[in-house]
């Protein structure tokens, strides 16, 4: 064996080793996070974590559950307000259109979907924030639902046009106008697909902390109604990471850990059911 | 309407052929109207979100105009505002975030494209996916209270003892600052760049590799001569795209830079970014002035983004045929 063959077998030998290691280093980051949130934040996991308000400043305990609610209103509203303009544009996209407005459509929610989330709050505070002229529970979930928008149409269109065409042929066959092919038809067909859209979507809402601080701002108590600051997950996060009481660092691990496994959850749960079979067998 | 049979339609509709025709042409338009809307709802907030930052926007560029971009004094109370400091940081942090995370990305997506078994590539890939839908808020927590002490302790003192000849890596170690934003960023995007390059790698046609192994190649030859060179303008599309995703990243910076408005070549010093700066700043800004320069930051934020998001898209698309519905979000 010549020296340069053997040269060129350990240099394929090494190089190929070292992108092995890249992989490894890249997927273990998730497993890493994953324990180090469990081992900080699981100790201060309480039961009273969950159902109790933040306790003052300066005193031990209290927990989150303002947050909590808080969160699930920000993305109760982000799903009433993004989801139907997402579904339905994404119907528009898949089914009906011409030539240019689907590729306006299209270009638009690629461009929407790369903003980066701090501008969003930025628009929303115009939108909402500036108007009204105080923050509000409305404006964060405004943000957060024109966040949602994109996601949820391209998700759409793209399952919309893998129902088969023989689907559409067929109901068009037993006498079904467009509307009603695309209602009791593709929409059921391609429902999988798109509530797993969906619901990737709001998971990835869930964790912005940025487009919140200027909408929703932040709530030390209930917000009641929707005309109110309110408190959410990611951004008391924020606030008790940078706070300088030792209790707020605790209490951030454990709300790192709730948010954390809920993103994963959702995320994990949602593809498995998704790659479970193709969507179309139950028509 | 072609498609619609009319003749089997039932009799009692066949006496009025108009009207039916009629109904089921105006039920179809309401849907296309209505799908239609939703879709230009999406237009109309897009034109909506520029409109709406050139016009508050204003007041900053009528009074500092290009010298907003080119002076580095941050003073709200004096009224006297610009941005240098702010574009620095955040084009900084993004270079150290991309000359990490770009060799790692790419290294792991060649692993995941050509060696390793179906299985095994899909299910890391999976967990490559979940890493890029942790938010952005956990990587700030990790690093105010895993990394920044690492760095104070470890990092930094090591750097300093072996590369500190270089004005890049002196100065005291604080833990905060550049390189931690950076190297946050950078395992941020590692997974952007990862699943992207995967994809783009997978498109390349098996015969070329074939035919390189068949004339002799190694595997690592074939890779790195043939199907890496046939995928790289789609992997600069990864590039760009994980660079977008670093220039408007907040909150992981925001927790870590230090929060100074400074230009140092060290990166070992303290620094901000545009998008910290609004984080920080914009609750609490008084004044239509300072509202507005700040406004100006996310504009120029914005574009940064929009150019950039552009010009990915447009490279993944000349590498995959496969269309642009398929970037992970």
């Amino acid at each position: 064996m010549s020296i340069r063959l053997a040269w060129r077998k350990s240099l394929n030998v090494v190089m190929l080793s070292l992108t092995g290691l890249c992989a490894a280093i890249t997927v273990s980051a998730l497993f890493f996070i994953l324990g180090y949130l469990m081992w900080n934040g699981g100790k201060d996991l309480s039961w009273s974590f969950f159902t109790h308000l933040p306790a003052p400043v300066g005193e031990e305990g209290g927990g989150m559950a303002n947050a909590i609610v808080g969160s699930l209103k920000l993305l109760f509203l982000a799903t009433i307000f993004g989801v139907p303009i997402g579904l339905l544009g994404g119907v528009y996209l898949a089914e009906f259109g011409g030539r240019t407005m689907p590729f306006l459509v299209r270009y638009t929610a690629d461009l929407m979907n790369g903003v980066p989330s701090i501008v969003m709050g930025i628009f929303a505070y115009a939108l909402v924030v500036m108007p009204m002229h105080h923050f509000s529970t409305l404006a964060g979930g405004i943000a957060l639902g024109i966040m949602v928008i994109p996601t949820v149409l391209r998700n759409t269109e793209s399952f919309l046009r893998d129902v088969p065409r023989s689907l559409r042929e067929g109901s068009f066959a037993l006498g079904a106008n467009k509307w009603r092919m695309i209602a009791s038809v593709v929409l059921p067909a391609a429902s999988r697909g798109i509530l797993t859209g969906v619901l990737l979507a709001l998971a990835r809402v869930a964790g912005e902390t940025a487009p919140l601080i200027f909408t929703a701002f932040g709530n030390r108590y209930w917000s009641p109604g929707w005309n109110q600051p309110t408190s959410s997950l990611p951004v008391v996060i924020y606030t008790y990471a940078t706070g300088p009481y030792e209790d707020w660092h605790r209490q951030a691990w454990a709300a790192g850990l709730v948010l954390l496994g809920l993103v994963l959850v959702t995320n994990i749960l949602v593809r498995a059911f998704l790659t479970r079979g193709t969507a179309y067998e139950r028509t | 309407m072609a498609t619609t049979p009319n003749a089997a339609a039932p009799s009692d509709f066949t006496a009025h052929p108009q009207t039916l025709q009629r109904r089921k042409v105006g039920a179809d338009d309401i849907a296309h109207l209505i799908t239609l809307i939703a879709a230009a709802t999406l237009l109309l907030l897009a034109v909506l979100l520029v409109y709406q930052l050139w016009v508050l926007s204003g007041e900053a560029r009528s009074k500092f105009g290009w010298r907003f971009f080119l002076t580095s004094t941050w003073d709200p109370v004096a009224g006297e505002f610009g941005a240098l400091p702010f574009i620095y940081g955040t084009l900084v942090t993004s270079a150290v975030a991309l000359l990490i995370a770009v060799p790692l990305g790419v290294g792991g997506a060649i692993f995941l494209a050509e060696l390793a078994p179906p299985r095994l590539s899909s299910s890391l890939t999976f967990v490559s996916d979940l890493l890029a839908a942790v938010p952005s808020v956990i990587y700030g927590l990790l690093g105010v209270f895993l990394l920044v002490p690492v760095m104070r302790t470890t990092i930094q003192p090591a750097l300093k003892a072996t590369l500190g000849f270089l004005p890049l890596f002196k100065g005291p170690s604080y833990g905060i600052g550049f390189l931690t934003a950076g190297i946050v960023l950078a395992i941020m995007i590692v997974p952007f760049v990862l699943s992207v390059s995967r994809e783009v790698l997978l498109a390349v046609p098996r015969d070329q590799r074939e035919a390189a192994l068949g004339l002799g190649a190694t595997k690592w030859e074939s890779t790195w001569k043939v199907v890496v060179p046939a995928a790289r303008i789609g992997i600069f599309g990864s590039v760009f795209l994980a660079l977008a995703r670093a220039l408007g990243e907040t909150m992981a910076v925001t927790m870590v830079i230090g929060n100074n408005p400074k230009i140092a070549a060290s990166l070992f010093s303290p620094g901000y970014s545009i998008a910290s700066v609004l984080a920080n700043e914009f609750s609490e800004a008084t004044g239509n002035l300072y509202l507005s320069a700040l406004i100006e930051l996310g504009l120029v934020l914005f574009l940064l983004t929009f150019v950039l998001n552009g010009l990915a898209r447009l490279l993944i698309l000349v590498t995959t045929a496969r269309g642009s519905g398929v970037l992970p979000t």
